[in-house]
């Protein structure tokens, strides 16, 4: 059965979305979705340097968005830049050098469109392990500093004055961001990912009544987006990662439009 | 009331000189201040003297540039942080947020809730509570915990007189339920030399060169 590339495609899918579900939820809840957009626009950049360096695609996203982020936490203390600037000149400038990079490897403008919007036939069976072993992984990282991420995400003092750590929980949740980021570049791709992160979490937003609800909730949702969006690029034949934002985007329309109406 | 000694059993907190210094510039200096078991100390000054700053050296969570701090081995210190702002995303009960960071039994929350008055109003999310319940609620949050030393950040910052009365009262009668210290930082001198055992002022440095605190007892 896993020599179907769909059946492959749609099982590191699910794999995806229980993750960036809970994850995305703490990207709306601590106003990070730009910060995540910057980690995946540098991405291309990890790919150019994976293929200079000869590593394993998912390693030198995962190790570039790292020092992304090592290196926005860094600036943000340091310049007196607003943050949302410092973010863009990151992101766009981490984008653009990857793709001047990747431009002098002629077998990789092929590809060049699979990683920006992802492509299902590209999931091989190691690549479903990874996402799933890697997914078990964040998940329980995710549970294990979930009382203090979430206290800091309301009073780091609070959280401090309680023990909890809240820089530490920062800190790990930054490196969840960049292994979900890496993990999700077959599948949705680059330039989609946090749309894929922070939409399921706005759509189930209203109808959650505890944070815990909310983050389950959002693992749902992202999961029959996966599932819809990767049958309809199979059958269409669209790039699969724009096919699951447009399913998740309809989702958020049809139950916001639905919510004002019952209302 | 005498500052308490640290060798003896009221001791619970204690700064020495204490100053933070940002770039060129002293956002407050030489303050002496101590709270005790028991003991009602305030905090009062301008906006901009350094208040908040002064608490969250003493509590740990800011490096102190000078002075010494003296902390009890018994101390146990909860914070409630001024203007607190809960983004409408996040999905919070007020039962949520009091276990917050420790979890507690409803008896436990519904006891603390009856306190401050806020158990009539069910569970609602926290974003629909007025500026004074709000308040009430992050005392009833701090109670809790069972702290010997209360820190709060100006408690009436935003609400009108009556709820600011309120939240005073409550605020000494968690003092005497639980015979903790508190330490309280507010702009109101008239209430501070009324209810305070103790009071520091913090006057902001530019405008003395000498000592930049004065403590009255």
């Amino acid at each position: 059965m896993l020599d179907d590339f769909l059946v492959r495609a749609l099982l590191a899918g699910i794999g995806l979305a229980l993750v960036t579900g809970p994850t995305g939820c703490f990207i709306v809840w601590r106003r990070l979705a730009y910060f995540g957009e910057t980690m995946a626009h540098s991405a291309l950049l990890g790919v150019a340097l994976a293929i200079i360096f000869n590593l394993n695609l998912v390693i030198g996203i995962f190790s570039v968005a790292l020092l992304v982020m090592l290196a926005v936490l860094y600036l943000e203390r340091r310049e007196t830049l607003p943050t949302d600037t410092l973010l863009g000149l990151i992101s766009h400038g981490g984008l653009a050098l990857g793709l001047v990079i990747l431009s002098f490897f002629p077998q990789m403008r092929l590809n060049l469109h699979a990683l920006l919007f992802g492509d299902l036939l590209a999931v091989s069976r190691l690549d479903l392990a990874v996402i799933w072993v890697g997914g078990i992984l964040a998940l329980a990282v995710l549970c294990w500093i979930v009382r203090s991420l979430l206290a800091a995400t309301i009073s780091s003092e609070i959280a401090e004055v309680a023990g909890l750590r809240p820089e530490r929980a920062r800190l790990i949740f930054g490196i969840l961001l960049a292994a979900v980021i890496a993990g999700a570049i077959k599948i949705v791709g680059v330039l989609l990912i946090v749309a894929l992160l922070i939409i399921p979490a706005a759509t189930v937003r209203r109808f959650s009544p505890t944070p815990e609800i909310m983050a389950f909730a959002a693992a749902v949702l992202g999961t029959i987006a996966v599932a819809g969006g990767l049958f309809a690029s199979a059958t269409l034949d669209t790039p699969s990662g724009p096919s699951i934002v447009v399913v998740a985007l309809i989702l958020f329309i049809v139950t916001r439009v639905g919510y004002l109406k019952v209302r | 009331m005498p500052d308490p000694d640290p060798s003896t059993q009221n001791f619970l907190i204690n700064a020495r000189e204490l100053g933070v210094k940002r770039g060129e510039r002293w956002i407050f200096r030489h303050v002496n201040l101590s709270v005790g078991l028991g003991q009602l100390v305030f905090i009062i000054g301008a906006n901009g003297a350094g208040k908040s700053t002064c608490v969250k050296t003493m509590l740990g969570l800011i490096q102190a540039t000078e002075g010494e701090i003296e902390k009890s081995s018994t101390l146990v210190v909860d914070y409630v942080p001024q203007r607190l702002t809960i983004s409408p995303n996040l999905p919070l009960s007020i039962r949520r947020l009091i276990t917050l960071t420790k979890r507690f039994s409803k008896q436990e929350i519904d006891t603390a809730l009856t306190t401050v008055g806020l158990d009539r109003l069910g569970n609602p999310p926290v974003t629909t509570l007025s500026g004074g319940e709000f308040q009430r609620l992050l005392l009833a949050r701090a109670m809790l915990h069972r702290p010997n030393l209360l820190v709060l950040d100006e408690p009436a910052q935003g609400i009108d007189a009556a709820g600011t009365d309120l939240v005073h009262e409550l605020i000494d009668e968690v003092r005497k339920d639980l015979g903790c210290g508190v330490l309280l930082i507010s702009h109101d001198l008239e209430r501070a030399m009324d209810m305070g055992d103790n009071f520091a002022v913090l006057i902001p440095h530019e405008y003395d060169e000498a000592p930049a605190t004065a403590v009255v007892n």
